[in-house]
């Protein structure tokens, strides 16, 4: 799945590179930014989950979907930042509502590390973690329905709405490849990251019957990470 | 619940009232942050150094939001250190009262810091007068408040848990706030405008009001989970 997408993704770009080069960026740029906004609300969707069901399945789903989706935020930041050089002559531009807002939402989402790394309790670090995610969750459609509403009139920032529609069917399609493409990814990240955190939770078990419940789990230490 | 709340709301007002921790400090970092803006904003508004739209309302709202930012850090140590959780998880009644109480004394404290630190601006910085605006400027505030009141009950609850409260509060609360400011600082700018108060922009005050009522229905949902054990 994960080759598949990413295949599909790097090979049809490229058709249609007649835009100027760095207008490429934009297959890469734009669905990542769609994907990692959407990773942050479908965390805390998650995170309403778990203090719904207590099953820490749920929390560290929203866990991994948040991790992620910052990860990404990071490759939006520096790909739209190159972008920026190359079609507006700055890194970045303080007047552009969109660059603000998703800076901010950066910032805030880059908090919730911290926050679950400095409380000690798992039980109480997922209930405050999934709190502070559905805030946070909620925060991120308002943010950007408000710059929407705010700033309809004067915009250097292209609006992924108005582009698709307007733009020739080609570009389209490989832009909802490209979409498609970048959810698959993340998805796939996913899958992966929860089953690297399962079989580690899984050999540490194995690990401590083997050692007959001599030491405690206090050799694993204090991580930001939920524990299964 | 009203009971409830009323009951909390009392014992909030009388601590407040005994010790005079919060509202005495964020009165005093209000006034003393207009002195530093005079100092480090240097001779903008010629000899006098007076400021007006923009500007005026940006450090209105920075030393506003920092001032609060105190406020929400004191906001639950007192029940944290001495108990007053435990005594109130014992108690039969409903958690978000704790909220809802919490909340409001954070406006009442708010709106007392506000009741010196408007005037101070008016007094010490600011060119127009600050009558014209008065009750256009007072909705707005009442708006804002309401916003940083919310937010800053819920992250002050968030952090009282955690190790590094005092770094956790600023953290977790400037980027929430961010909606808050950017409306309250739009909306006061044309209030404070050289040639006569503007009119009120009628669309910033209603993201202020969109912001209010979305995060006081959060904050209401996921409260109970903050309180357990």
């Amino acid at each position: 799945m994960l080759v598949a997408a990413f295949t599909l993704v790097l090979t049809y770009a490229p058709v249609d590179a007649d835009q100027g080069v760095i207008q490429k960026i934009f297959y890469v740029h734009v669905p990542m930014a769609i994907v990692a906004l959407v990773g942050f609300m479908a965390g805390g969707v998650m995170a309403l989950m778990y203090l719904r069901t207590r099953d820490r399945r749920w929390d560290m789903r929203s866990y991994v979907t948040i991790h992620l989706s910052i990860v990404l935020a990071v490759g939006v930041l520096i790909t739209g930042s190159i972008w920026a050089r190359a079609s507006w002559g700055h890194w970045f531009v303080w007047d552009e509502p969109m660059l603000v807002v998703f800076l901010i939402v950066f910032l805030l989402y880059a908090t919730y590390q911290p926050l679950r790394f400095s409380i000690e309790d798992p039980d109480k670090q997922a209930r405050y973690a999934s709190v502070f995610a559905i805030t946070a969750g909620a925060f991120v459609p308002l943010c950007f329905g408000a710059i929407r509403m705010a700033e309809a009139t004067t915009q250097t920032h292209p609006q992924t709405a108005t582009m698709t529609t307007s733009s020739p069917a080609s570009v389209s399609l490989v832009f909802l490849v490209s979409l498609i493409g970048m959810a698959l990814l993340f998805i796939t990240l996913c899958k992966y990251e929860m089953a690297s955190k399962n079989v580690t939770a899984n050999v540490r078990r194995l690990r401590r019957r083997l050692a007959g419940d001599d030491d405690q789990v206090s050799a694993t230490g204090r991580s930001a990470a939920p524990q299964l | 619940m009203k009971g409830t709340v009323a009951a909390l709301l009392r014992k909030e007002l009388a601590l407040e009232l005994r010790t005079r921790e919060s509202v005495p400090a964020m009165v005093m970092f209000a006034v003393t942050t207009y002195v530093i803006f005079h100092f480090s904003l240097g001779d903008i508004g010629g000899a006098r150094a007076v400021l007006d739209g923009d500007l005026a309302a940006g450090v209105l709202w920075v030393t506003l939001l920092f001032a609060s930012i105190l406020g929400i850090n004191r906001l639950f140590v007192a029940d944290h250190e001495q108990g007053g959780f435990d005594g109130f998880l014992l108690a039969p009644v409903d958690r978000t009262s704790l909220l809802v109480a919490k909340a409001i004394s954070l406006l009442a404290f708010l709106c007392l810091v506000e009741l010196i630190a408007v005037p101070a601006f008016g007094l010490l910085l600011l060119g127009p007068s600050l009558w014209q605006a008065l009750p256009e400027l007072l909705l707005v505030l009442l708006a804002a408040d309401i916003g940083i009141a919310v937010i800053g009950t819920l992250v002050a609850a968030l952090a009282i848990q955690t190790r590094a409260r005092d770094l956790m509060v600023p953290l977790l609360a400037l980027p929430m706030l961010v909606p808050v400011v950017l409306g309250a600082s739009r909306a006061t700018a044309p209030l404070f405008a050289q040639g006569g108060a503007a009119a009120l922009p009628g669309d910033w005050l209603s993201l202020l009001a969109l912001y209010d009522l979305l995060f006081g229905l959060i904050a209401y949902a996921v409260f109970d989970f903050l309180l357990e054990d």
